[in-house]
């Protein structure tokens, strides 16, 4: 039990913002707090990521000259990290279009709740 | 020059992107035809790559020269080659048959669209390209991005039905990355292919692998609009611009079909996870054939019920390639080329009538047989050709499905696949019926002049009469296309 909880909690806090970004998703009928949550669901997967990578009592992956004992024990893997880099941008870039999306929904109709919308849409 | 195709196929849709954009400053005449030029260029690349491949075998092209697990490595086998050249041909196509649609719009846009356009080309070209997991989820986020963009240009509708699709677009593209990022932690792999040897140490069974390859199949079932989870495409494909929306429906969810495959047979493959998955995957497209066809019946709106269609005939795709025996396999395959050729034909011809007459309802083609021939005769081509009437390439890619099906003794497969067919006949001969005998219903006398013919200009006629040529060539020479390209392209099982 205290392994499957504390011993794994990273994971557990990843899986609670995947589940919180889903559901603000699904149950928001503001799209702008739609888009945000579409945000925590993608800090979800970051987390995720740079949580596979940690190792406790080790360094950042950095070559000094060497006495030789370096092993991968005793650095963290960068690889993670340099992966959610590129997931940030991506993160970011979607927001972005989100965004100005939202700006141009909202010109044309007035509003950014989904329910207002869909009611004008069927007009 | 020719050592590095396989980064060029990438590359040179990439690099237009961000000289179109410059040269429009000076003309933005210019900078469509770079866009034409670099697509047809792209073209040209994919298929010596594919015919270098088909002789020599599969072509690893190790990026700048860093070998795997250092560096990310491009893979191009008959399968990826084929769906490149496949991708390549109808952005190409489709580019032509866009100049008339842009020229309706300010020459400030031209520019955008034509980047967006070539960006959305590279995407879904290194998503067929790259032997490398991390990577395909970037060229999937390039393509959607500049989807979502593209999308959105289809007037106030359009908005809305492309923030949706965002919406949705990114929940698939983190629960992919979130798939990738099992796999990464079970076997410290990236790499395709280290992955599949890592997989073959890993215990069996295992419940993170189950997880992972769960969370691929359902990102990338979004991006293909399998079945139940298409909710994002109808909306999308009714409301897109014209030009886009033929480009789109031809190759975008089967890219995401194919990177599904691809990590099914090629990286999981043999693992009894992924047998269980193609299992799952076999009942979705039956389910989908049955009610994409259903749900097409009833719409009115020409592009939403080409729309559902698409999804009716994506449950054919995915059935083939579920089944996991040759034949279907084949069919699956075929079936892809073929409704690429089908559904664009359709969806072009669709945007040329939109776009001379402003018609998009099945009422409105009243007597559409007479006043487009050429077009309609297109049309009727591609529509015979989904509802699988020989000779046509339709008939042969789904009686291969239908021999597949048989030899796994899957008659409830068989029965779907009937069912679905006789659905399709309906909601398509209803549009011919209605072009080619029904009344024209009070012509308006000042917009359209009786003695003028409609036809549609020349730039847009000549993709939809290709394509149109296609779907017949298709059918008459299925034999040469299974045996020369599609029997090296199906994985050994």
């Amino acid at each position: 039990m205290e392994d499957t909880v504390f011993g794994h909690l990273h994971y557990w806090l990843s899986a609670a913002l995947l589940l919180i970004g889903l559901h603000g998703m699904l149950v928001n009928p503001n799209l702008v707090k739609k888009l945000m949550a579409m945000n925590i669901l993608q800090v979800a997967v970051i987390t995720f990521f740079i949580s596979i990578a940690a190792k406790s009592g080790a360094a950042p992956p950095i070559a000094v000259d060497g006495d030789g004992t370096l092993t991968s024990l005793s650095y963290v893997n960068p690889l993670p990290h340099a992966l959610m880099l590129t997931a940030i941008v991506v993160s970011v870039s979607t927001t972005g279009v989100a965004l100005a999306l939202l700006i141009r929904i909202y010109r044309r109709y007035g509003t950014l709740n989904e329910g207002e919308l869909l009611e004008k849409l069927r007009e | 020059m020719i050592s590095h195709l396989p980064v060029l196929i990438v590359v040179i849709p990439l690099a237009a992107a961000i000289v179109a954009p410059l040269l429009a400053r000076l003309s933005p005449r210019w900078s469509h035809t770079l866009t034409i030029g670099a697509l047809i260029g792209t073209h040209i690349c994919s298929l010596v790559a594919l015919s270098r491949v088909l002789t020599t075998g599969t072509w690893h092209y190790k990026m700048g020269g860093w070998s795997p697990p250092w560096g990310i490595e491009y893979v191009i086998d008959p399968l990826g080659g084929g769906m490149a050249v496949i991708v390549s041909f109808f952005a190409a196509v489709v580019s032509v048959y866009a100049g008339p649609h842009l020229g309706r719009t300010r020459s400030g846009r031209i520019a955008i669209y034509d980047s967006l356009f070539l960006l959305l080309t590279a995407g879904l070209l290194g998503i067929v390209v790259t032997g490398d997991l991390f990577n395909l989820y970037v060229f999937l986020e390039i393509s959607s991005l500049s989807a979502y963009a593209l999308l959105s240009d289809g007037g106030s509708r359009a908005l809305v039905a492309a923030f949706r699709y965002l919406l949705v677009g990114t929940i698939a593209g983190s629960f992919y990355l979130l798939g990738i990022g099992y796999l990464y932690a079970l076997t410290g792999a990236l790499t395709m292919s280290e992955v599949h040897l890592a997989l073959e140490s890993v215990a069996v069974p295992s419940r993170a692998l189950a997880m992972g390859v769960a969370l691929v199949v359902v990102g990338l079932g979004i991006k293909a609009a399998l079945f139940p989870l298409h909710g994002w495409l109808p909306d999308v494909y009714t409301h897109a611009p014209p030009q886009v929306i033929g480009f789109v429906s031809a190759v975008m969810t089967k890219v995401s079909a194919y990177a599904l495959f691809r990590i099914l047979y090629f990286v999981v493959g043999g693992t009894s996870v992924a047998n269980r998955a193609l299992e799952i995957l076999g009942w979705a497209a039956v389910l989908a054939m049955l009610a994409g066809s259903a749900m097409a019946l009833q719409q009115r709106d020409i592009r939403r019920m080409l729309a559902y269609s698409s999804v009716g005939q994506m449950g054919y795709i995915f059935l083939g390639f579920s089944l996991a025996n040759p034949m279907a396999m084949i069919g699956a395959l075929l079936h892809l080329v073929n409704h690429a050729v089908i559904k664009a034909c359709l969806f072009l011809v669709v945007g040329g009538i939109l776009w001379r007459t402003k018609v998009s309802k099945i009422s409105g083609f009243a007597g559409m047989g007479k006043r487009m021939p050429l077009s309609m005769a297109a049309f009727s081509v591609a529509a015979l050709s989904v509802v699988g009437l020989p000779p046509m390439g339709g008939f042969f890619s789904k009686w291969y499905l239908l021999l597949g099906a048989m030899e796994e003794g899957a008659w409830m497969f068989v029965t779907a696949l009937v069912l679905s067919s006789l659905l399709t006949a309906g909601y398509l001969f209803r549009v011919i019926e209605i072009a080619y005998f029904g009344q024209l219903t009070a012509p308006d006398e000042h917009t359209e002049p009786k003695n003028v013919s409609m036809e549609i200009p020349g730039a847009m006629l000549g993709p939809i009469l290709i394509l149109a040529a296609g779907v017949v060539l298709l059918g008459v020479f299925n034999q040469y296309v299974v045996v020369n390209f599609i029997q090296s392209a199906i994985p050994v099982l």
